[in-house]
């Protein structure tokens, strides 16, 4: 192995390969565009997985929705197709009875689910927007960006029923102009002011809320519209460790208990389970990234072996000066190590560029699409891969470079020399 | 130096065996100058790609510089060629994308000689076929004769005990081909060994000695007043 350390062989490697240029470049071209394709596609899936994950950063992942419908079955002497009414109450009797829950956030909406939006005014501008009544834990499953200088609505404005609001950057947009300061002024929603105070952002991807949509407390939503104790649906986040499909289950079946609906009946209550949509979607970008890694390697391979090729060629081109080589007192092994040296050499040379070049196009991919609304963030290719990539290649170049080199000294050096 | 001893050589070509050299005894001084004569296939090229080792023998015994040689493997064959050979051959075999300077240093590479010792090797005996100011060039830029100049160049930075050359004006017009003879007789003088395959008459006669070869055998060895190539430049 000393021969791997020795400057005379690195130059006679160098100097063959640098002075035949054509076939170096095709040689590195075939390559660094395997490993070229291979970062930039599974960087590029890596970047999908992380996009997916921000879309969903702002829900709790833990989380899920249920809501009252119709019942199918008949039970203790009420007939089949009764409404279910959510009640406020059941928010406590849900978090008392199943452990599970970290957060329960009561919902109550005007335009969303087949109800009527609400005409807002203000000064000569107006719209009609969906409002809902929300509690400050809302905020715990769904996180809310609120702009500088605003909040969202707190245990004070539920206490005292404020008439208070947090409002869409599309109701800014349609209803303030362009240079005034919303927060402190008064919009007038249904017939009655409420102040502005705080504007959200909207949160790309999951969200379920427009950016049109207008908050108010609760409690004031419940006295306006005089809707007592009802709720149209719950939020509910579970701890992080727990199954979130379990606690689906078990606030269903809680819910029926409670509303006195049949055990059996599974159409009573409607409910969605964002973990698994989740799960859906990760599995998904974990399919993209090993589908990804298959075809870079698939790539890298077919590089490789375009490598041997040229190499291949390059041997019979070459058998005169590798026969003079042999009749100047080249051994086989002398022979069979220059051009396989040259193999990895060119692999490693193609490579690394490989490498730059597909960090450089995922660095510009990243710069496009960073303000647009693409669920792509932080293409990464992992360090582990990037070597495992890099080692696979020079074994490849290795086993590969043996074939010419092979060839290269099973012919007579007397052969070599006849050949013409 | 070189002891040859009923030597014999046949290729098979498919089911039909050629018998080239058929009980070949000769043996050559230190300091000889031998021309091996022959119209072709006399069997004069094998003769001497055997005793260049990039063949092998059938029957018969090789000694070189008293070094049996027989059941060699590739890697100590190309450990005796690097040491005891130089060849020039009729088509020059000049790896064509380096310069003459590193064409005649390769022998020395597979020594181990250190590049800096090769380089200076390698421009001392360009220098010596007259080729200093061309060091830089590549084959494809020289002519014909000076291309042979550079392999006779090649051949003799290795420094070996003989050279072997394997027609090395026949490439060459009559001119030239005296310059490479005047060059070969040069180094002659100087106590190298040299076996020149040719047949030309004229070049022959530039040897000292002159073995003819016909159908496998010898048929004539004698020794010959030498022709100077000088006078013909």
């Amino acid at each position: 192995m000393k021969f791997i350390f020795d400057r005379n062989t690195w130059q006679e490697i160098f100097g063959s390969i640098s002075k035949n240029k054509t076939r170096t470049i095709i040689t590195i071209i075939g390559v660094l565009w395997g490993i070229f394709i291979y970062i930039a596609l599974s960087g590029a899936a890596k970047g999908m997985d992380n996009g997916f994950e921000k879309v969903f950063e702002s829900v709790s992942m833990n989380s899920m929705f249920v809501w009252g419908q119709n019942t199918s079955m008949p039970y203790e002497g009420f007939k089949t197709g009764r409404p279910m009414q959510l009640k406020l109450g059941d928010a406590a009797m849900l978090e008392n009875r199943i452990p599970e829950i970290n957060y329960i956030a009561p919902r109550i909406n005007l335009g969303n689910f087949g109800t009527e939006p609400v005409f807002t005014v203000r000064g000569q501008k107006s719209g009609t927007y969906p409002v809902n009544g929300d509690y400050p834990i809302y905020t715990k499953i769904a996180t809310k960006q609120i702009f500088d200088g605003g909040r969202f609505i707190n245990d004070e404005d539920i206490a005292q029923a404020r008439k208070v609001c947090v409002i869409g950057e599309r109701n800014v947009q349609e209803l303030f102009d362009k240079d005034e300061e919303p927060i402190g002024q008064y919009i007038r929603i249904g017939d009655v002011y409420f102040q502005v105070v705080g504007i959200h952002k909207l949160s790309q991807g999951v969200s379920f809320d427009s950016d049109a949509a207008i908050f108010i407390p609760f409690t004031t939503f419940r006295k306006l519209y005089n809707t007592g104790e009802n709720v149209d649906y719950f939020c509910i986040a579970a701890y992080d460790d727990v199954d979130v499909v379990q606690v689906e289950k078990d606030v269903k079946a809680l819910l029926r208990n409670i509303h006195r609906v049949n055990p059996e009946d599974e159409r009573a209550f409607g409910s969605f389970n964002l973990g698994e949509a989740f799960a859906r979607v990760s599995g998904f970008a974990k399919g993209m990234t090993f589908l990804s890694l298959v075809v870079g390697l698939a790539t890298i391979l077919a590089g490789v072996i375009g490598i041997g090729n040229i190499l291949l060629i390059s041997v019979k081109e070459r058998t005169k000066e590798l026969g003079v080589r042999r009749a100047l007192g080249a051994t086989p092994a002398e022979v069979r190590n220059q051009i396989i040296l040259e193999s990895v050499f060119l692999t490693m040379i193609a490579g690394i560029m490989g490498i730059i070049l597909g960090a450089g196009v995922l660095s510009i991919i990243n710069n496009l699409t960073k303000d647009l609304d693409f669920p792509y963030t932080n293409p990464t290719v992992p360090i582990p891969y990037v070597l495992g990539a890099l080692l696979i290649m020079v074994i490849l170049g290795t086993l590969i470079g043996l074939i010419p080199a092979q060839r290269a000294v099973s012919i007579k050096p007397i052969d070599a020399l006849r050949e013409e | 130096m070189i002891e040859i001893k009923n030597l014999h050589k046949s290729y098979k070509m498919g089911k039909n065996s050629l018998h080239v050299l058929k009980g070949i005894n000769f043996s050559v001084e230190e300091g000889e100058l031998v021309a091996i004569m022959g119209s072709s296939g006399s069997g004069k090229s094998t003769l001497l790609n055997i005793l260049g080792m990039l063949d092998e023998l059938d029957e018969g015994t090789y000694t070189l510089d008293g070094v049996p040689i027989k059941n060699l493997n590739e890697t100590k064959a190309a450990q005796y060629r690097n040491k005891f050979l130089g060849f020039i051959f009729q088509s020059f075999n000049l790896i064509n994308y380096k310069s003459a300077a590193e064409n005649v240093a390769l022998p020395l590479y597979y020594q181990r000689v250190g590049r800096k010792e090769r380089q200076e090797k390698a421009l001392k005996y360009l220098e010596q076929v007259g080729l200093k100011q061309w060091a830089t060039h590549l084959p494809s830029e020289l002519s014909g004769g000076q291309k042979q100049r550079v392999a006779i160049a090649r051949a003799m930075a290795a420094e070996p005990k003989v050279l072997l050359a394997d027609e090395p004006t026949g490439a060459l017009d009559s001119k030239t081909s005296y310059e490479v003879m005047d060059l070969i007789q040069k180094i002659n003088d100087q106590g190298n060994t040299i076996l020149v395959v040719t047949h030309e008459e004229d070049i022959a006669h530039m040897c000292k000695r002159i073995v003819h070869l016909k159908d496998g055998v010898i048929v004539e060895d004698k020794k010959v007043e030498q022709v100077r190539a000088e006078q013909y430049v």
